[in-house]
């Protein structure tokens, strides 16, 4: 009989004990990025029950090369709407369910409990060991995808007895030692040939079929279509993790306090008097501003020094990193003064006072 | 023996493979466990030793520093790598 899922169902290893499965499914990925995409794209395509949706930036020009489901008219909206939207219209009978929050220690337990199969599509270390903690100690499977340059790479980690991401990586990098995206470049088609691999492999946890990628660490090559897979096994020390850390922020940056763009909108409206350091380039600041704001660009900051009355400051920047480093440097130097790092900076403000 | 390189040590070291010596001729020692080879490395490329994680795979299994290296080996430095 043909219905929507029947070129799947016919599939002899499959069938509808599969589809069944996967409609019962309930799958959270975090990150609605390169990987993140086409990873709900396909699982919902395919008819997984339930998908959890988190993130919480906005859609930016250089997004649109590697994450190909957002449209030029997306540009300045929230992902989290925009992927919301579609998703429903490609298959309106998933349930889905929106987390407008980046992953924290706070939230991670909490979120991720309400789920079989968690995805990590993110792209920073704090928060792919921060995932890591938060399944092992809720005994959840993760299927792992990150990317360097023209390489993938993919596992499922914590899968029944399987090693963890701790297993291969026991120490989270530091902040500086490896590059992200922004700074290192990702070739625009990488991310999806990780991220439908991510795909495949919640299917099969999802319906038993196959061999599941755990204990493996694949190795995708894209210059010369090489992959490669290398074996490693559980190290009982990472599979005891009772309670998250105190920190998965780096150690340099753990002393910034911040503050939800949503959040400092709301104490702008109360009307009290604000200070706010913009440290931005004199040319963006000029483009856009809040009204509020004072400019200092990051290279100038050692440079101005701060009225020593105001007890609290602001920092803003364009996403929230320059403004994490501002914070950071003005907290050295004016210890009597608390600095709020504001998240996600100009791009969530925008979208809450455009 | 030849060393695969992926992530951000492919980049350090500039090439995709690296090889390293089994014979002594020019006086260093030659490496004989995991342990041996990342000091190896370290001493040509400083940059490595900065590494908080660095796995290493030997015949396509991960290894631990311990664990012996031969000629014939082959071994591939796998950093972690957080793009997405």
């Amino acid at each position: 009989m043909e219905h929507r899922y029947s070129r799947q169902t016919v599939l002899r290893d499959f069938g509808e004990a599969g589809q069944a499965k996967l409609t019962k499914g309930k799958v959270l990925v975090i990150g609605l990025g390169g990987l993140g995409l086409p990873v709900l794209q396909y699982l919902n395509a395919m008819g997984v029950g339930t998908l959890g949706l988190m993130d919480q930036d906005v859609v930016e020009l250089h997004n649109l090369q590697r994450q190909i489901l957002y449209a030029e008219r997306d540009l300045g909206k929230q992902k989290l709407d925009v992927v919301h939207e579609k998703l429903h219209e490609q298959n309106s009978s998933t349930i889905l369910k929106t987390h407008d929050t980046f992953l924290t220690k706070e939230n991670a337990l909490d979120v991720i409990q309400n789920y079989d199969v968690i995805v990590d599509a993110t792209d920073n270390f704090p928060t792919r060991y921060l995932i890591n903690d938060t399944c092992v100690i809720l005994n959840k499977p993760f299927v792992y995808g990150a990317l360097h340059g023209f390489e993938g790479h993919v596992s499922v980690f914590n899968y029944k007895d399987g090693p963890t991401y701790r297993c291969i990586y026991p120490n989270m990098p530091s902040s500086d030692e490896v590059p992200n995206c922004n700074e290192n470049g990702v070739l625009g088609v990488i991310p999806g040939i990780i991220g439908t691999m991510q795909a495949l492999e919640v299917v099969k946890i999802l319906t038993g079929m196959g061999e599941v990628l755990s204990g493996k660490l694949l190795l995708f090559n894209g210059l010369n279509q090489h992959v490669g897979k290398i074996a490693f096994k559980s190290n009982l020390t990472n599979k005891n993790i009772s309670k998250l850390q105190e920190f998965y922020e780096p150690m340099d940056c753990e002393a910034i306090l911040s503050i939800s763009a949503k959040d400092f909108q709301s104490i702008r409206e109360s009307g009290d008097k604000i200070t706010l350091i913009d440290v931005r380039t004199i040319k963006e600041f000029n483009d856009n501003h809040l009204k509020e704001a004072l400019n200092i660009p990051l290279n100038e900051l050692s440079q101005k020094p701060i009225d020593e009355i105001n007890k609290v400051i602001y920092v803003i920047c364009q996403s929230g990193q320059r403004s994490k480093k501002a914070a950071k440097q003005l907290q050295e130097a004016y210890p009597s003064i608390t600095f709020y790092n504001i998240l996600g900076g100009m791009n969530k403000m925008m979208v809450l006072c455009p | 023996m030849t060393i695969l390189l992926f992530g951000i040590t492919k980049d350090i070291v500039g090439s995709s493979t690296l090889s390293v010596p089994t014979s002594s001729a020019t006086g260093r020692r030659i490496p004989r466990t995991v342990k041996e080879l990342k000091q190896f490395l370290g001493e040509t490329y400083p940059e490595l030793n900065k590494l908080s994680s660095l796995a290493v795979a030997v015949n396509n299994s991960y290894a631990t520093d311990d664990e012996a290296i031969n000629s014939y080996d082959e071994i591939a430095l796998i950093p972690p790598v957080s793009g997405g």
